[in-house]
């Protein structure tokens, strides 16, 4: 296998856990509520996969138990933004501290346990032939498949089904929304709690398929990358794609620029994500300096209604 | 409460009440009522013990021996509370900082990141000017540190104010960063010679270390950080930046219409964030560890920011809260003695502030009767 093959699977398999979490993070912030907490919930997921993957050999149960355990944690941000209409800033910056608080706790006794095993492979047959593509494409993990099935569904679900065009309303009007008939408060709950339970997949994700066992803070910062990326992408789910295999790349090619024995200090090119996260979001607000930027119109803002104007 | 004119606080018209129905209660919600009372910390850290404790009992320990510990460990012997006392400078700098920037809305999260490189500037100096004499050393330590952590605090800042990018991204983003510079030099060329190959930079001298408090541990860095709540209670009372700091606070769209300017405003607080935040940093290796290496801090720019929201921004609860949370610190280290792990702290952190931005909130609904 030659060096671009090597990269653009590594970029996959490292990029595949920033697309569920900017996916998350997307359904969320079009609902209107800042999502911050993805480190938290992306650590409490891929802890809770560790925790009932060990204790109970079950893969399925493991993954569902960490979609159940973040979409109950979204309940909790989406109560705190949309009932008590609190700070959604501190809301989302609660749950990173708290994730990262508890995971730690809970995590302590499995910390260091390989996991039985990684997440299944597809068996595409005839397509494992084919020269390149094969190559990369046979090692795509079922998550990595989810995720790219759900890059589609999403982008139909938002740009063109009735239902996206409620969700749009209530993240850019709510009060529109609300005179319309549309129920802000369930959508902004339904979404919230949805984007969670994804972000917590993508925790899931980064234990199976990117370093198999669980350890502290084991994200390193990849819930904050993913914050940043769903403004890289517009809110959008096809561009965010193609921003979180930019950034999957990006994660891994400080590894694969060791292994040729560069000279660079490793501690150096493992700060290229997080500086290129600063300097691509500095471009992106230089570029857009004039224009509209995607972001929902009334993120971040709590809906009262019968509030004056 | 009737709406008062020209705010923007709501009363919910009672709705007509159905007949056959014996009660008619509803939820009001009034967002006039900015004011949080004083309990409202107190619950939250309360409630926060208590869902705590059924995780601790869950892991099958007694949360009642484990909080007991904790507190003992922290405030029962003169050691606890001198080593709580530690703890709580670097809170109480970071904590400052943080809620000066807080006060606008500018979400500095990077103090964790400033209180790094702040560390790592003083420690230059004491490799680059290993020989000065005592004063000059600790003055310039002090000024390096504090320039670093600024000039962190601004890479902050300037893409905020110039390029519109989120703060909280940027500044959590300079946290990975500068742990990697730190893990660069005290692996690489800071590390000592004579140090068995352990990563670290050489121990500091005497002249290189702040004076400590007779045979205790507690440092001059106390010192530090109540001069500069008195100095940031004072400029946020008397000063014009202080008033137009208050204004903005209050109402940004005010503020903006008095013609008060925004930007600059963004970038002095994050010059002080960041420099309150690298002096935490000096303090920490030259009054307690005495070198530099990893781990010099235990997340304290992230405590930090529990801290600052508890006192609800102000100097002298951060006082307070400081103690509390360095307490909180020490307890959870000195839980490890009996087989539970120190994160329980920082679970106990997470929770007080979920605690705490549901009760800033709670207080405006009132359950009423309906006509």
């Amino acid at each position: 296998m030659d060096f671009t093959t090597q990269l653009l699977i590594a970029a996959i398999s490292a990029g595949t856990p920033l697309l569920l979490a900017t996916l998350g993070g997307i359904l969320t912030e079009r609902a209107g509520i800042i999502q911050l907490g993805a480190e938290g919930l992306m650590l409490m997921g891929a802890v809770t996969t560790c925790i009932v993957y060990i204790r109970s050999g079950n893969l399925l149960l493991a993954l569902l138990s960490a979609v159940a355990i973040t979409a109950l944690l979204g309940v909790v941000h989406s109560f705190l933004c949309v009932t008590l209409r609190a700070n959604q800033t501190m809301s989302g910056l609660a749950m990173t501290l708290f994730g990262s608080g508890l995971s730690a706790y809970i995590g302590k006794p499995i910390s260091g346990i390989p996991l039985p095993g990684t997440s299944p492979k597809l068996d595409l047959g005839v397509v494992k032939q084919v020269p390149v593509i094969g190559e990369i494409v046979g090692r795509l993990d079922v998550l990595t498949w989810f995720s790219l099935l759900l890059v589609l569904v999403l982008h139909l679900l938002i740009h063109h089904t009735s239902w996206g065009l409620h969700l749009r309303a209530v993240g850019d009007n709510p009060a529109t929304a609300d005179v319309m008939g549309i129920r802000v408060q369930l959508i902004r709950y339904s979404y919230v709690t949805a984007g969670a339970a994804l972000i917590g997949l993508a925790g899931a994700d980064m234990v199976l398929a990117y370093a198999p066992t669980w350890n502290e803070g084991l994200t390193a910062g990849r819930g904050w990358i993913a914050v940043g990326l769903v403004i890289f992408a517009r809110w959008n789910p096809l561009r965010a794609l193609f921003c979180a295999y930019f950034f999957g790349a990006l994660d891994s090619i400080g590894f694969r620029i060791q292994l040729l024995g560069s000279a660079v200090p490793p501690y150096f090119l493992k700060m290229i994500p997080y500086v290129v996260t600063i300097l691509v979001l500095m471009y992106l607000g230089y570029r857009n300096r004039n224009k509209p930027s995607g972001t929902p119109e009334s993120l971040g803002t709590p809906y009262i209604r019968e509030q004056r104007f | 409460m009737s709406p008062k004119p020209g705010s923007d606080s709501v009363v919910l018209k009672p709705l007509p009440m159905r007949s056959g129905r014996w009660y008619s209660l509803r939820l009001e919600y009034d967002s006039s009522r900015t004011r949080s009372p004083w309990w409202t910390p107190v619950l939250s850290v309360i409630l926060a013990l208590l869902l705590c404790a059924g995780f601790i009992a869950a892991n099958g320990m007694s949360p009642l021996v484990v909080y007991e510990k904790m507190l003992r460990g922290a405030f029962g012997t003169s050691y606890g509370f001198t080593e709580t006392m530690v703890k709580a400078i670097p809170l109480l700098l970071c904590g400052l900082g943080i809620a000066v920037a807080y006060r606008i809305s500018v979400w500095n999260i990077g103090a964790e990141g400033q209180l790094t490189v702040g560390a790592m500037a003083a420690t230059a100096v004491t490799i680059y000017f290993p020989d000065l004499p005592s004063f000059w050393s600790i003055v310039l330590m002090l000024v390096f540190g504090t320039a670093a952590g600024a000039l962190w605090g601004l890479m902050t800042a300037v893409p905020r104010t110039h390029f519109g990018v989120n703060e909280l991204i940027t500044s959590l983003m300079l946290n990975y960063v500068a742990l990697l510079a730190l893990d660069y030099v005290v692996f690489g060329p800071w590390k000592d010679p004579k140090g068995f190959n352990f990563p670290g930079s050489p121990v500091f001298t005497a002249a290189q270390s702040l004076p400590v408090l007779g045979s205790t541990r507690l440092h001059i860095g106390l010192v530090f950080g109540l001069v500069a709540v008195l100095l940031y209670y004072l400029m946020i009372r008397f000063t014009r930046w202080g008033y137009e700091l208050r204004l903005i606070g209050a109402n940004p769209t005010a503020a903006r219409y008095a013609g008060i300017h925004l930007k600059k405003h963004i970038i002095i607080v994050m010059l002080i964030s960041g420099g309150l935040a690298g002096i935490a940093g000096m303090a920490e290796v030259s009054g307690v560890t005495h070198k530099l290496m990893q781990g010099i801090s235990p997340g304290y720019g992230y405590t930090a920011i529990i801290v600052a929201w508890l006192a609800k921004l102000n100097p002298l609860g951060l006082i307070v809260t400081s103690i509390l949370f360095g307490g909180l610190i020490v307890g959870g280290y000195s839980v490890q003695t009996i087989g539970l792990p120190s994160s329980i702290s920082e679970m106990l952190q997470g929770a007080i502030l979920f605690f705490l931005i549901a009760g800033d909130m709670i207080h405006r609904f009132r359950i009423r009767r309906s006509a």
